[in-house]
């Protein structure tokens, strides 16, 4: 049977869980690392750690925090957060984790995509890009935390991107975080018509029905904050994760 | 007691951390004198096939690993590159393997595969097992395990394949032959599965 990884994407602000709408209103949820170990009973696929205030703060990643959290993760491990440097990436790596997020940095240096896939290999190499689109529908890639434009056209940037040597993309819609109204299925599909490497959906997920319907669209991976972390109407906090059942059916046996 | 082989091109915290977890005692060596001590190996790998042997021969570890394992017999498991490497050549590069299983390493045969399925292979996925081992004790064909990986063992002696698994073709993604075990899969970040793995390696 096919699989595709399912990923819960955690969002970190000050060592403490929080969810955004849109990427603001971050609203606390707990700690990451009684999170990650619930996340460890539900034997997800993959976990994806963002530290959302590093870039702003303009601060190194938390490495304590991060080794903390490492020691309890025993499914692959992305972190993104502050990472501007080759050594941070070696330093994270060697705290356990398989994966570097990166996003703001690429605004100013993409160089390092390439010199970093160079040394740890591209698969461990995830390019971040937070996508807006405005009142005309006009998208455009932002860095740290929705706040600074790219000004290249968004669909140029991407394929820079990949050209520079990312492995993976991760692609995150802003205005579809937090709000469970499905993933951006056109601007997937679109980019996935751009690009060869993997591309991983975030931002709007409801259900398990819409992993399915996001790979129509050309996703490799499909990623969650809210979906994961809240439950039912009144989005009380409760970690949770289909059931490997749940997946075969609704999503791989379709596959 | 399980000895991490430390030669630069491992991510040995997380195999550190997973031992730890199921209560398995290990360390980490760096040096002929330490490995001479080990009575049971991991060669871990991540990275260029060739970058991996390098640095093997660079630590200069590979006269006494030659000793270990295949005049003492003590257990080795190679993990992803690690069990690459215990082949004959590979394609990635042109470095001379370890040569314990007679295996070349091959590159994802993209013709096989249709366009949906991408290269790495970066994704869970079901063992099919191939023949009896203790290294699989209490697991089973439905069990799933973590892939990233670009090429895949092709063993010459099908008795060496201990599973297979399925990503638009058949590929072998464990191999056995004596004392010596390679999982193409990452155990060390495949949940309850990786840890039933990595205990049944520490009671051979």
């Amino acid at each position: 049977m096919r699989r595709i990884r399912v990923i819960p994407v955690l969002t970190l602000q000050n060592e403490k869980l929080v969810k955004t709408i849109r990427f603001k209103n971050p609203t606390y949820i707990g700690d990451p690392i009684n999170a990650v170990k619930i996340f460890n009973e539900k034997e997800v696929d993959e976990i994806v750690i963002l530290d959302i205030t590093a870039t702003k703060e303009k601060r190194q990643p938390n490495y304590k925090k991060i080794e903390e959290i490492a020691e309890e993760t025993f499914m692959p491990f992305a972190y993104g957060g502050g990472i501007t440097t080759l050594n941070q990436i070696e330093h994270l790596f060697k705290l356990g984790i398989e994966k570097v997020v990166i996003n703001s940095a690429l605004a100013t240096q993409l160089n390092l995509l390439r010199e970093a896939s160079n040394i740890f290999g591209s698969q461990s190499i995830v390019a971040s890009v937070d996508v807006k689109k405005n009142w005309l529908g006009k998208l455009t890639a932002y860095t740290n935390s929705g706040s600074d434009k790219i000004n290249l056209p968004l669909f140029e940037y991407v394929k820079k991107l990949e050209e520079n040597g990312a492995g993976e993309l991760f692609i995150n819609s802003i205005d579809l975080d937090g709000t469970y109204l499905g993933y951006d299925n056109a601007l997937i599909k679109n980019i996935s018509e751009l690009v060869d490497i993997p591309i991983i959906a975030c931002g709007g997920a409801s259900k398990v029905a819409d992993f399915y319907e996001v790979m129509q669209y050309g996703a490799s991976a499909v990623a969650a904050g809210s979906l994961f972390v809240y439950q039912g109407a009144q989005k009380g906090i409760l970690i949770n994760y289909p059931t490997q059942e749940k997946l075969a059916t609704e999503v791989y046996s379709k596959l | 007691m399980i000895s991490i082989i430390n030669y630069n091109a491992g991510n040995i915290k997380s195999i550190q951390n997973m031992l730890k977890r199921i209560g398995v005692k290990s360390t980490i060596c760096s040096t002929a004198e330490e490995i001479e001590q080990a009575d049971k190996l991991i060669l871990p790998g991540v990275g260029h096939y060739d970058h991996g042997m390098k640095n093997l021969h660079q630590s200069g570890l590979i006269e006494i690993l030659n000793k270990k394992v295949l005049k003492d017999k003590i257990p080795l498991l190679g993990i992803c590159l690690g069990a690459q490497l215990l082949g004959n050549k590979s394609e990635e590069g042109i470095e001379k393997g370890l040569g314990w299983i007679d295996m070349e390493v091959v590159k994802f045969d993209k013709k096989k595969l249709s366009s949906n399925l991408k290269i790495p292979h970066m994704s869970w996925n079901e063992i099919k097992i191939n023949k009896y081992s203790a290294l699989l004790e209490g697991l089973d064909d439905e069990n799933r395990f973590y892939f990233v990986h670009s090429f895949h063992m092709q063993p010459n002696d099908k008795t060496d394949i201990l599973t297979t698994t399925n990503y638009g073709y058949d590929f072998t993604s464990a191999v056995e032959k004596d004392n010596i075990y390679g999982v193409q899969f990452h155990p060390e970040k495949s949940h309850k599965f990786g840890m039933q793995l990595l205990t049944n390696f520490s009671n051979i």
